[in-house]
């Protein structure tokens, strides 16, 4: 039998943390067992005992502590929320683990917290947790990484077809905020890099918001327009509850269509503002994509009938917006001005036909999407010409 | 479904959750269980002995008066129950560390700071403490009560923080808290660390039980035999004994209760029928 343990607490007292110290030594010890504590606080034995008390521990004169059952019952039905590591996810959360961190020791009872996506194969994918490291190494500072001073002299008309286009992504870039922020709240936390990724991807267009709204109003001009098909094609991204659905209509179809606009814009823009922000917008957006496409390819993976229900979707959207002009004649035409630079026929011409190689483009990025979505090559290039003509 | 009603004070709005919590949980148990709240003590001890509860969560000071009331009335109360955190509690005595005052001896011609007229822990069980130790209140030591709560018999703690504050501020001499409060107030920081001193200390009493007067009437002892199997592994009833302050319902005794019917006997708090005769004491 070992002797009964015994904690000097000098001149600490339970005014200044004793209780860690006699906690530290009482940790081990199973209930019942005895830790004598000496101490030349005044108010030592005044304290231990009433600290003993309200811990659930037994006390006996002069100052002896008997370890109560509470810490120990405290962590009945106490269960591990999955691990801290990625692959250590469950497929289905508890609801009453709320917002423990993943890996944490839930003690048993507390609130139901209900999260609607909750199950792993709904929501994860195993890129995500690459993803978001990425996304966090290639966060820029629109203040310095944008050379706002880079001369911008372009002729007004010109000048004007860029500000139409900014003024085009900006409303874009908005619902592309806005449809990842209404899923970050319904996402189990158990997910944290899913919610994680998509908190960057919020922030990410916030950031293009800002950007293209700045190159929008940098020669002091008022924005463009906002066409009527355009805001209707978006509603329709908006609307939709469904968090795989609306991941492969936002991040697969819209920004997937994106990256190819970007791209473009970054070939083509008349100045050095806009081919900068057009880069860089185009490296967040390749990521939202590719996480897009992990996230529909694990759901589909583990539910055949995925594919079924993305075809209605695109079905569903399109039918909606049959009756709207799709893209707005304005952004078109500026885009064509834009990739032309100036006025004279020859110019036009070859803007015009980069518009034309841009829609191949898109259609082709698209098709190659959705085939790696699992879709054959003729129902990929069926969906791809049903894709919304706002291009998000 | 056999059926109980138990007697509560409002002490706190929490009392509300914790007993509805503990309905829900005896009725999940068989036991047709509910609660009324009264606003102070001294009617649920009238209510209790009256018949129209069968229990009552009671105070130290209505336990002394439903002991009372119920010998009065030939009848005979039982304490069913009562939390760990209930046994072998103390008051004690305190001052300004800077203060001349070294022990109760020093205290005479002081003025003392205690908590509400009908708090046993901060103004009954230690002015007795004070008595018995030659200082007789009102004539030795002066005193000055805090009255927060009254009706409450001192569950309301601001009596006895407004006491210790008083002290740290100069505006007493000494001042009387629970134990557990001298370490609560030395947490928060009412009492500065290092800034007071003890100089008195109550012997150990005990606190709340669950007095009834028909102890063997089946529902009351399974209402007794269920307060005492709640466990604190029980995720379902662990917030509530958190929030009632216990780990552990344990056996009733009345055997903590001396020092608090001698101060009760002194001050002519209740008469020996339990009539209150205690003339500045309006709960």
């Amino acid at each position: 039998m070992s002797p009964q343990p015994i904690i000097d607490l000098d001149a600490l007292g339970f005014d200044r943390g004793a209780h860690l110290l006699v906690e530290h030594v009482l940790g081990p010890l199973a209930p019942g067992d005895r830790l004598t504590v000496r101490g030349h606080d005044p108010a030592l034995t005044v304290h231990l005992r009433a600290w003993a008390r309200r811990e659930g521990h037994g006390f006996e004169e002069p100052a002896t502590v008997v370890k109560g059952r509470a810490g120990v019952d405290r962590l009945t039905g106490a269960v591990r929320a999955g691990g801290a590591d990625p692959s250590e996810i469950v497929a289905r959360p508890g609801s009453t683990w709320g917002l423990a961190a993943r890996g944490a020791l839930v003690e048993a009872g507390g609130p139901e917290l209900h999260f609607e996506l909750d199950r792993a194969d709904v929501v994860w994918a195993d890129l995500v947790p690459r993803l978001y490291a990425q996304a966090l190494a290639a966060q820029w500072d629109p203040a310095t990484s944008i050379d706002w001073d880079a001369p911008v002299d372009l002729p007004d008309d010109v000048e004007a077809a860029v500000v139409q286009v900014m003024t085009y992504l900006v409303e874009n870039e908005q619902a592309a905020l806005v449809v990842p922020a209404r899923f970050v709240g319904r996402i189990h936390p158990h997910f944290r890099e899913v919610m994680q990724l998509l908190a960057v991807q919020v922030a990410d267009e916030a950031r293009h918001v800002e950007v293209f709204t700045r190159r929008a109003r940098l020669r002091g001009g008022p924005l463009g327009v906002s066409g009527a098909g355009g805001r209707a094609s978006l509603t329709t991204l908006l609307e939709e509850p469904d968090f795989s659905l609306a991941t492969f209509l936002l991040s697969v179809l819209g920004e997937g269509t994106f990256l190819d606009l970007l791209g473009f814009l970054e070939r083509h823009a008349p100045d050095p503002v806009t081919r900068q922000i057009a880069h860089l917008a185009l490296t967040d957006e390749a990521r939202h994509v590719a996480f897009g496409v992990a996230h529909v390819a694990h759901h589909a993976q583990t539910d055949p009938a995925l594919l079924g229900r993305l075809r209605l979707a695109v079905e569903r959207r399109h039918a909606a917006l049959a009756q709207t002009s799709g893209l707005n004649r304005d952004v078109f035409d500026a885009l064509v001005v834009l990739a032309a630079g100036a006025w004279e026929p020859d110019a036009i011409a070859r803007g015009y036909a980069r518009v034309q190689e841009l829609q191949r483009d898109m259609d082709e990025g698209r098709r190659g999407r959705l085939a790696r979505l699992g879709f054959a090559p003729d129902e990929a290039a069926e969906l791809s010409s049903l894709h919304t003509r706002n291009f998000m | 479904m056999s059926a109980v009603v138990m007697g509560a004070v409002a002490y706190d709005p929490k009392v509300v959750t914790i007993w509805d919590g503990f309905r829900r949980w005896f009725r999940d148990h068989d036991l047709d269980f509910d609660y009324v709240l009264y606003s102070n003590y001294e009617r649920q001890a009238e209510e209790l002995v009256a018949g129209r509860v069968d229990a009552a969560w009671n105070s130290p000071l209505a336990w002394v008066r439903t002991d009372r009331l119920a010998r009065s009335a030939g009848r005979k109360a039982h304490a069913l129950t009562m939390r760990d955190t209930d046994r072998d509690l103390s008051s004690v005595v305190i001052v300004r560390d800077d203060s001349p005052i070294r022990s109760v001896n020093d205290l005479r011609g002081t003025v003392i700071g205690t908590g509400a007229v009908d708090s046993p822990q901060a103004t009954l069980i230690p002015l007795s403490y004070l008595r018995a130790n030659g200082l007789a209140p009102g004539r030795d030591v002066t005193v000055r009560r805090f009255d927060i709560g009254v009706g409450l018999h001192g569950d309301h703690i601001g009596g006895e923080r407004d006491a210790a504050r008083a002290l740290v501020a100069g505006d007493v001499d000494a001042a009387c808290v629970i134990d557990g409060n001298h370490l609560a107030f030395a947490n928060e920081g009412t009492l500065p660390r290092g800034s007071t001193r003890i100089v008195g200390r109550t012997a150990l009493y005990d606190h709340c039980n669950m007095t009834v007067l028909e102890p063997d009437e089946p529902a009351v002892a399974q209402f007794g035999g269920l307060l005492r199997s709640m466990s604190y592994a029980d995720a379902a009833v662990r917030p509530l004994l958190d929030l009632e302050g216990l780990k552990q319902w344990e056996a009733g005794r009345v055997s903590g209760y001396d020092a608090l019917t001698t101060a009760v006997d002194e001050t002519g708090f209740y008469d020996a029928d339990g009539d209150v005769t205690a003339a500045d004491y309006r709960p």
